[in-house]
């Protein structure tokens, strides 16, 4: 029987599970809302995968159970949950995830929905250095939310409002000043485009200052949900003059590092 | 595994706070200070008391906010805070205040504080090395012994100065000593007991009665090691701690570190080891020997603060250590701009996992810091 491990990354936005076997390919992955209760929501993830793979060995979920999958449990609910081999935090997880997409990455710039972050790897992926934001929501997927809802538009539908537009630049950092600085632009008469346009540069730039602050070792790996809006790439690329590597699945990189680490785990 | 004395250390807080009513009400002076540049050993001359005043609560915080800004470091705001209620037993029996001209917000916030007592404000120089720098600091301890003659109407004898140099060389070579022990891998006391040994000393009235108990806690803990005990394993990440001093109430990033698995094995701040690494040389002429000492201490007030390198990069090796964290206060300037090329020296010449930490007295941020200190021990560890 072929081993296989299964990652949990229980994030504040976004709860993501991916199950792994031992030659580090993806069998499944899902992505709940994490909502109120990151405790029920990681075990949903988990048996939601257990089920649609058919690997209820016993109904009892155990993972010491020899039949079911090893489970490392990553992201701030990582401490919640009871059913979890091992917790590991997101920051070497997101290590290990983004070593496994893409192997060249020497630096990982994610942006979560609560924090930010930059890690160095080295070529095996493990963690050199890393550097997180402040207890702060500027330059997270928090900012781009708020902002979003500001125009009445969802996160994931911003880069496509933006499409085409001129950016109308952000000056507040701060999430709540930025909110009124957003709406005293539409009163001025700003189209939606080109203030999404203007939200989209001011995280990348933000996101640009923390990784030259920690220096830029190419290459550079984009993960967090941002990854996927091609505005967002290309603000970023322009502000640090270099090419920005992502993958469809990077908003899983936690889980898939956490997952991988799962394999590592002796006995 | 914890030394049994360490119970006796503990209860120092509520001896001492009877001991200081004792005393004043017996009509001995007390001196209160803020600051590892105030030269105890003066105020000891002038038979008088030195204290370390209470600052590191977040409780008299609020009461703080009314008069100053609340984007200001905690540790002054909780400093005036306990003078502005009135809620540290040492404040409250202070018949002095002992200040310096260290960062921009303790000198400005003094200003206020002078208000509530008669403080004396010694004009710290901002370059540590330097012949000049060396003799004006000299004629600012000779203005506070001055302050001192005339307020308690004493005069002060090189014999006094000379009495009061031997018995703070003792109690700083003590608790160095105490400290040192940790430099044993795996190290026999907490990174948590350490501070508190180390912050408390601040607070001892009587000086003997503190330097004998350090004394046997001394010799309980060299048992401890003959006998191979410690709270740690030869495998735990050992941790130097650097940046803003902590005391009880601030040291929350310690205990985040040692309930994560750490053993922080030595504390490079103020409260810690910073003020015993040298001693006051008793050959010398005693005002110009005390202020070679205090001018010595490596601060992030001082311009540039080399001797802080020095002194980390000598601790990292004696204490064989894994990694340094860098706490720093908000709104802290000097240490927060410092802690750049502290990260770059460590990291870069020191070859070793570097962190800051920038936090203040609450508890809000636990959550995050504890994702931090326990990305750090993984990466340290390097298990994945």
């Amino acid at each position: 029987m072929q081993t296989l491990s299964m990652g949990i990354d229980i994030g504040s936005v976004a709860t993501k599970g991916v199950l792994l076997n031992q030659d580090h390919e993806i069998l499944d992955k899902v992505l709940l809302p994490t909502g109120w209760s990151p405790k029920k929501t990681g075990e949903a993830v988990y048996r939601l995968i257990l089920e649609k793979k058919r690997l209820m060995a016993d109904s009892t979920l155990d993972p010491r159970s020899s039949m079911n999958p090893r489970v490392v449990v990553t992201g701030y609910g990582r401490v919640v949950t009871d059913f979890a081999t091992k917790a590991v935090t997101e920051i070497t997880c997101h290590g290990k995830g983004a070593q496994i997409l893409h192997p060249k990455t020497r630096t990982v710039i994610d942006i979560g929905g609560q924090d930010s972050k930059v890690i160095h790897l080295s070529e095996k992926g493990k963690v050199l250095d890393f550097l997180m934001n402040d207890k702060c929501a500027a330059g997270t997927g928090r900012f781009m939310e708020v902002m979003s809802t500001s125009l009445g538009v969802e996160v994931g539908e911003l880069s496509a409002l933006a499409e085409g537009y001129k950016a109308r630049k952000i000056n507040n950092m701060c999430t709540v000043f930025a909110e009124s600085e957003v709406i005293s632009l539409l009163a001025e008469g700003a189209a939606k485009g080109e203030i999404a346009r203007g939200i989209i540069n001011s995280t990348a730039q933000k996101a640009a200052v923390m990784l030259k602050r920690m220096g830029i070792q190419e290459e550079v790996f984009l993960t967090g949900g941002v990854s996927q809006s091609p505005l967002f790439r290309k603000a970023l690329e322009e502000e640090l003059n270099i090419s920005v590597y992502f993958r469809q699945e990077a908003q899983f990189v936690g889980a898939l590092g956490a997952a991988a680490i799962g394999l590592d785990i002796k006995g | 595994m914890r030394p049994s004395l360490m119970k006796q250390v503990e209860e120092l807080r509520g001896v001492n706070s009877v001991k200081i009513k004792e005393a004043s009400e017996q009509g001995k002076k007390v001196v209160g200070t803020y600051c590892v540049f105030s030269p105890h050993e003066i105020a000891m001359a002038a038979d008088a008391i030195p204290v370390t005043l209470c600052g590191t609560k977040e409780e008299p915080i609020a009461a703080a906010e009314e008069k100053l800004p609340r984007n200001l470091c905690p540790l002054i705001k909780s400093s005036y805070g306990f003078a502005v209620t009135d809620t540290c037993p040492y404040f409250y029996f202070s018949d002095v205040l002992l200040a310096e001209t260290t960062c921009d917000g303790k000198k400005k916030m003094y200003e206020l504080m002078g208000e509530i007592k008669p403080m004396h404000v010694m004009n710290l120089p901002q370059q540590g090395e330097g012949e000049e720098n060396l003799k004006f600091w000299e004629t600012e301890m000779k203005r506070f012994k001055s302050f001192l003659e005339e307020s308690f109407d004493r005069k002060i004898t090189d014999e006094d100065l000379k009495a009061a140099i031997k018995l703070g060389n003792r109690e700083r070579q003590v608790m160095k000593d105490l400290h040192e022990l940790n430099r044993v891998k795996p190290a026999p006391l907490s990174g948590k007991d350490m501070m508190m040994a180390q912050w408390l000393k601040g607070f001892n009235v009587d000086k003997e009665a503190g330097i004998h108990l350090i004394e046997d806690l001394i010799t309980e803990t060299r048992d401890m090691i003959k006998e191979g005990k410690s709270p740690y394993t030869t495998e735990t990440p050992r941790i130097l701690l650097t940046g803003v001093p902590i005391g009880a109430g601030s040291e929350k990033v310690l205990e985040i570190l040692e309930e994560s698995g750490a053993s922080v094995v030595a504390l490079e701040n103020c409260t810690g080891y910073k003020g015993l690494d040298r001693m006051i040389d008793e050959e010398k002429e005693p005002m110009k020997a005390i202020a070679e000492k205090y001018l010595s201490t490596p601060c992030s007030c001082m311009t540039p603060n080399n001797s802080r390198l020095d002194l980390l990069s000598r601790l990292a090796k004696d204490y064989q250590v894994d990694g340094v964290v860098d706490l720093t206060w908000q709104a802290c300037h000097t240490y927060n701009i410092e802690s750049y090329q502290v990260g770059k020296f460590v990291k870069e010449e020191l070859k070793m996992p570097f962190i800051q930490i920038e936090t203040d007295y609450s508890n809000s941020d636990r959550g995050q810091i504890k994702v931090r200190v326990e990305a750090f021990l993984e990466q340290i560890q390097g298990e994945y």
